[in-house]
């Protein structure tokens, strides 16, 4: 099919859409072994490209884990890295003469470690702004643009969420980079951000809480570790969201990973993940990556729906049936098969209770089987800072309650993206802006006529976008959490029923 | 069973939202097919197209393409978000020409022999290519294919050499 590649090497050398400029070469150690590697990978990435399956044990030491979400959110690739225990090597950069050990189970405390005192820095701004995905770059922009002092920090050693591993041209309208492929997307906002004078960007840097009076402490480990105390006026929360996993048996077999996972290795690292590959899962993100699986010179011998339709948009799902994938609704996977990695899958056709049938399975020999299976918003920063939240299965679960104008009952604190409530990149970057124009105005600025910018937004957003039939679910979902801003004012003084 | 439940749409579905052009007008000369019938909010065709030839009022209509302006072109073909745009002209008496979008290794180039596939990935004919062109990495293919399977082929593979 004219791909390339070098033996034993699982690197894309020719994609029909991605260039990949591999950095210098470099040198680190995996269990005192040399591994070989690019500079601008990370470690996981590196040692995936060179077979590596097995990157952790479970806590009993037993069960051999796999690479899975790829984005610092799972625990399934937490390993030793020049003596520090639990670090994410799925988004540690690789480092000349590193040494990383594989871990298993828990782990020591690593007293002999010499550590050197973490400076502690203390900065005011108007507005931080916490994830630099599509919702967090928008946002940073807006409030640049308006004049405002902007903090941006990103717990990814790289800007750009997960605009960075989409391939496909994004849909709407081109005020919101409809037509432009997404990782192109990121490639633009994040170097226009890092061109503002007034968006100061720390990268490897995690927030980690709120505290008294709206400050937020992050911790930075990118280069020198630092302990960032930052002072806003007001705190954008675009922290995105995470894959979910469902259950059936040996769903911990490295090779079961997240469909996003698998997009990472492929799309930002260029690295194969798999030879033969199953997706449990059709919603946009299960066809998306089906279809760039393909692209990538992955076989895809099938995907599983549990319910009686396709769960994602018909364009997607057409652009692989006819290429010949085939999509098994009212299917579910019941079984990964394998030792130390996968080897097989089993799915079985499920009746009306959505149970399995017995007798009707279906084997497939793979070695990589995509969970598709939907994102769940990281909330955690929100329910720290005590907003109030709400459970909406349409949305993908918890989220806080926010106004049309994004602000949630912390006051000053905003949300937007993913985080809100799952929807797509289009809405991120909507909400992003809604809420930076919000901050703006409130901040005391209408020089460029902020607030009516910000109505047509709002506007457009719920009278038009999603309007569309196919955002429907979405929509009902933001309905349930999005409220007035005198209901808001009720539910901060506990007077409204329900909250 | 609707398209929703196999990802194949018919040529049924088609027709009764409007999305297919009328024999006549196929004969007549090439003209874009958008097989997007869901009503995406998205309105790229609208904004690339040459000839104001397809319209939408608000972004979740579905794309309506004015007969009388389009000429065929095919600018839309690569540019769709959804790869759901194609070109048919039935304007020769014995062969059909397909415009459709490719995103796959090798590259196309005049002249090659391909699988021609339907909706399903089932190949259907062979045929070949007469013209190709790029757009930011996605090609519009041209390939000639038998008459009767204007309405199948929507895809090809270029088999190993």
């Amino acid at each position: 099919m004219g791909y390339y590649y070098m033996p034993g090497d699982y690197r894309i050398i020719h994609h029909p859409i991605i260039d990949f400029r591999r950095g210098r070469r470099i040198r680190f150690y995996y269990n005192d072994r040399v591994v070989e590697a690019y500079e601008g990978e990370s470690i996981l990435a590196a040692l995936y490209a060179i077979g590596y399956r097995v990157f952790s044990y479970s806590p009993d030491g037993r069960r051999p884990r796999g690479a899975f979400c790829m984005i610092g959110k799972c625990s399934s690739c937490l390993s030793i890295v020049d003596g520090v225990p639990n670090t994410r090597i799925c988004i540690t950069p690789v480092r000349e003469g590193a040494r990383v050990y594989s871990q298993k189970g828990i782990p020591e405390i690593p007293h002999k470690l010499r550590v050197e005192p973490v400076e502690t820095k203390t900065i005011k701004t108007d507005v931080l702004v916490i994830g630099g995905g599509p919702a967090g770059l928008q946002a940073a922009l807006t409030l640049a643009d308006e004049g405002f002092d902007v903090v941006l920090v990103d717990d990814h050693p790289r800007l750009g969420g997960q605009l960075v591993k989409q391939t496909h041209r994004f849909f709407g309208a081109r005020r919101f980079y409809g037509g432009v492929r997404g990782f192109r997307i990121a490639e633009k906002l994040s170097k226009n951000v890092l061109e503002r004078d007034n968006i100061h960007v720390y990268t490897q840097a995690l927030a980690y809480g709120f505290f008294k009076e709206g400050v937020v402490g992050v911790a930075v480990r990118g280069g020198k570790p630092l302990n960032l105390i930052v002072k806003p006026k007001a705190v954008i929360g675009s922290t995105g969201a995470c894959e979910r996993t469902i259950l059936f048996e040996n769903n911990d077999l490295p090779g079961v990973m997240g469909a996003g996972g698998a997009q990472t290795l492929m799309n930002e690292y260029g690295v194969r993940p798999g030879d033969r590959a199953f997706i449990v899962g059709s919603g946009n993100v299960g066809l998306i990556v089906a279809y760039q699986l393909l692209q990538a010179g992955v076989r895809v011998l099938g995907m599983a729906e549990i319910l009686p339709h396709i769960g994602g948009w018909f364009v997607h799902a057409a652009k692989i049936r006819r290429l010949g994938v085939k999509i098994y609704t009212k299917h579910t996977v019941t079984r990964a098969i394998g030792r130390d990695r996968v080897e097989k899958a089993v799915i079985s056709m499920i009746d009306e209770k959505y149970q399995p049938i017995p007798g009707s399975e279906k084997v497939f020999d793979i070695d990589l089987l995509l969970l598709a299976v939907g994102l769940q918003p990281n909330y955690s920063l929100f329910s720290q800072a005590g907003t109030v939240m709400k459970y909406v299965p349409e949305i993908g679960g918890l989220v806080p309650i926010r106004t049309y104008y994004m602000e949630t009952s912390v006051k000053n604190l905003y949300i937007a993206g993913d985080a809100s409530g799952i929807e797509e990149a289009t809405t991120a970057f909507i909400e992003g802006e809604i809420a930076a124009l919000t901050i703006a105005l409130k901040l005391g600025d209408d020089r460029s006529g902020v607030e009516k910018r910000r109505d047509q937004l709002v506007d457009y957003l719920w009278r038009e976008y999603r309007m569309s039939p196919v955002v429907e679910r979405a929509r009902r979902g933001k309905l349930k959490v999005t409220v007035s801003e005198e209901d808001m004012e009720k539910i901060r003084r506990g007077e409204l029923d329900g909250f | 069973m609707g398209f929703k439940e196999t990802g194949v749409i018919t040529r049924e579905e088609l027709e009764e939202r409007g999305l297919l052009p009328s024999i006549e007008r196929l004969e007549k000369g090439p003209i874009a097919i958008a097989e997007c019938p869901e009503g995406i909010p998205c309105n790229i065709c609208v904004n690339v197209c040459p000839f104001n030839a397809v319209l939408m009022d608000k972004i979740y209509d579905l794309p309506r393409i004015d007969p009388d302006k389009c000429i065929g072109c095919g600018v839309c073909v690569p540019q769709c978000p959804g790869l759901a745009m194609f070109i048919v002209d039935l304007s020769k008496p014995d062969r059909a020409l397909i415009t459709l979008p490719y995103e796959f290794p090798p590259e196309p180039r005049k002249g090659m022999r391909v699988k021609l596939l339907d909706r399903a990935g089932n190949v259907v004919g062979e045929g070949s290519i007469v013209k190709v062109w790029q757009y930011d990495k996605t090609w519009a293919v041209t390939v000639e294919t038998p008459r009767d399977k204007w309405f199948e082929v929507r895809a090809i593979w270029i088999p190993e050499k």
